[in-house]
């Protein structure tokens, strides 16, 4: 099992997952989020807090975004941990209305 | 005198409970950039809350929590004292004196009653109890559970119901390399039941199961899950329901009833979800015989439908029931508590008395907060909150003297004689359980009573 934040994280970065994470296993660059899969507990709290839909799990993964299974893997370990609520980018809110949410 | 929260006079805080909310409001205080000290109080002599008592044996990976909690138990401004109560061993206002605040984390320790007729017949239980009982919590060690009858039945449809039913399900064999506690494992492996019904009061829809550990339910080793394909038709208002793009968990749930309700059972057992039925008394002459239920049909506008009896009455023979309809927090003598909705009244974590004024000093987070809903992680943001509203009350914390904390509290401790358990006590009783698990194949085995632990301890 793993779970995963894909693109729709990008020029978004609302952070809302980081409030809920029980084991800080977010990790963050300009762009976005990825968790660390060697620290995260599988526990499903995230998922629902995203306001865009950005994080996926297990089963659940659809097939056109398993690539960022390994991107997560490989990017969370060297960024630094994000375990507090920041702002969002300032193109959140037109990304989140393009994609729908 | 100095300042409040700097070397010179440390922001010293009772935090009463030792699961994650009390835990993460714990590192909050520590990561808050002031100079702080914590004293967390605990009235077993283990810490770790529900992640150590509540959590499946089955679900190892969600303990891993205590790795983040381990760490921060071991930084030098947190003190541990276990197997005191707070409340009978030390009294709030004995915290108060030696804090400048004290910190509510002590969860929701009992379960809501159905408010049926036959409720405590023997067979009759709480969730809670089984989930203690197989955890190895002292306080239910001695439970007994009746399982020589094919039939169990579980009332409610949430994260508890889902454990319950899948600890019932598995095989000793899918069990005995957990830490489930030794004396529960000898029970279930000797269980008779064949048939365990989930029941709930609304719809597929509603159903509170996250999609992770329902799908579980179709990988059981020796258990086949169970749908009936007819209680799958949703009201228009379930359908809008699933068509919100927010509600994907519900949506997900309802397909994976529909796989369940597709397959043709082979296996020794069947777990078998009823819905939109409520228990209306539970019947037998001295012991549980029968539960008899209500059908229910869905009334109200989507995301707002509760269910209403039709009058349409069923009876389903059982030889052993569980409730699991939502915990309910437990008052502590001397705090202000709202027996309604069992949570300390309280705004953003500061306590409220009576007349809604704030109390000075006094804060709350998690379960005794806000109710017992959400899982592990939720914890965090609600401590953190509290934790906000705090360290925004600094000036009016500030007393004139500085607060002994710990020193305070030790001396308390010394002249009643109690049998506090720091944290490197309890390092070595996790190192014991480690050890007497290994044996068995066991990620640990257990103390499951006070003296076995203080005995260990010397």
């Amino acid at each position: 099992m793993t779970t995963i934040v894909t693109e729709n994280c990008l020029r978004c970065r609302f952070t809302d997952c980081v409030t809920v994470c029980p084991v800080n296993c977010f990790h963050g660059d300009d762009e976005m989020l990825y968790i660390d899969p060697e620290v995260c507990i599988d526990c499903s709290a995230c998922v629902p807090e995203c306001p865009v839909h950005a994080i996926h799990e297990g089963e659940d993964i659809p097939d056109n975004l398993k690539d960022w299974i390994q991107i997560n893997a490989e990017r969370a370990p060297n960024l630094p941990v994000i375990d507090g609520k920041q702002d969002p980018l300032p193109t959140a809110e037109a990304r989140q209305a393009e994609l729908g949410y | 005198m100095n300042t409040l929260g700097t070397s010179e006079n440390p922001l010293q805080v009772a935090v009463v409970g030792s699961g994650p909310s009390g835990f993460y409001a714990a590192e909050a205080l520590i990561k808050s950039g002031r100079a702080v000290r914590v004293g967390m109080f605990e009235r077993l002599a283990s810490p770790f809350g529900l992640v150590r008592s509540g959590v499946a044996p089955d679900h190892p990976k969600l303990k891993q929590a205590i790795l983040v909690y381990d760490k921060i138990a071991r930084a030098p401004e947190f003190s541990f004292f276990g197997n005191i109560n707070v409340g009978k061993d030390i009294m709030l206002g004995e915290l108060h004196q030696n804090y400048h605040a004290v910190l509510f984390t002590c969860g929701a320790e009992t379960d809501r009653r159905l408010g049926i007729s036959g409720e405590d017949l023997r067979g009759s239980h709480t969730a809670t109890e089984l989930v203690g009982w197989y955890n190895g919590h002292p306080d239910y060690r001695d439970r007994v559970f009746d399982l020589s009858h094919e039939v169990a039945v579980i009332i409610g449809q949430g994260n508890v119901a889902a454990d319950v039913c899948r600890i019932l399900a598995k095989t000793a064999d899918e069990l005995k390399h957990t830490d489930i506690s030794e004396h529960a494992l000898d029970t279930l492996a000797e269980s008779k039941v064949r048939e365990i019904h989930a029941i709930g009061r609304r719809g597929p829809a509603q159903a509170k199961f996250t999609s992770r550990e329902l799908r579980e339910f179709g990988e059981l080793g020796d258990c086949d899950p169970g749908v009936d394909a007819l209680e799958l038709t949703l009201n228009p208002e379930s359908e809008a329901e699933l068509a919100d793009k927010n509600n994907v968990v519900s949506a997900k749930n309802v397909e994976i009833f529909r796989d369940f309700a597709r397959r043709t059972p082979s296996k020794h057992r069947r777990c078998i979800f009823q819905f939109l039925r409520g228990p209306v008394r539970l019947e037998g002459t001295g012991r549980l015989e029968r539960v008899v239920l209500e059908r229910n049909r869905l009334q109200g506008a989507p995301f707002q439908q509760s269910a209403r009896g039709t009058g349409e009455i069923s009876t389903l023979e059982c030889g052993i029931l569980f409730r699991s309809i939502g915990y309910k927090g437990v008052a502590v003598s001397e705090a202000p508590f709202d027996e309604r909705n069992g949570v300390m009244p309280n705004r953003a974590g500061r306590v409220l008395d009576s007349d809604g004024s704030v109390v000075p000093g006094l804060y709350c987070a998690g379960w005794i907060k806000r109710g017992p809903t959400g899982i592990i992680g939720t914890n965090r943001a609600c401590s953190v909150e509290t934790v906000g509203s705090l360290l925004a009350d600094l000036d009016a914390l500030a007393t004139r003297d500085a607060k002994s904390g710990m020193a305070g509290v030790r001396a308390l401790i010394e002249q009643r004689g109690l049998r506090a358990v720091n944290y490197d006590g309890w390092l070595k009783l996790d190192a014991a359980e480690v050890e007497r698990g290994k044996l068995k194949g066991k990620p640990r085995e257990k103390f499951t009573r006070l003296h076995e632990m203080l005995a260990l301890l010397g």
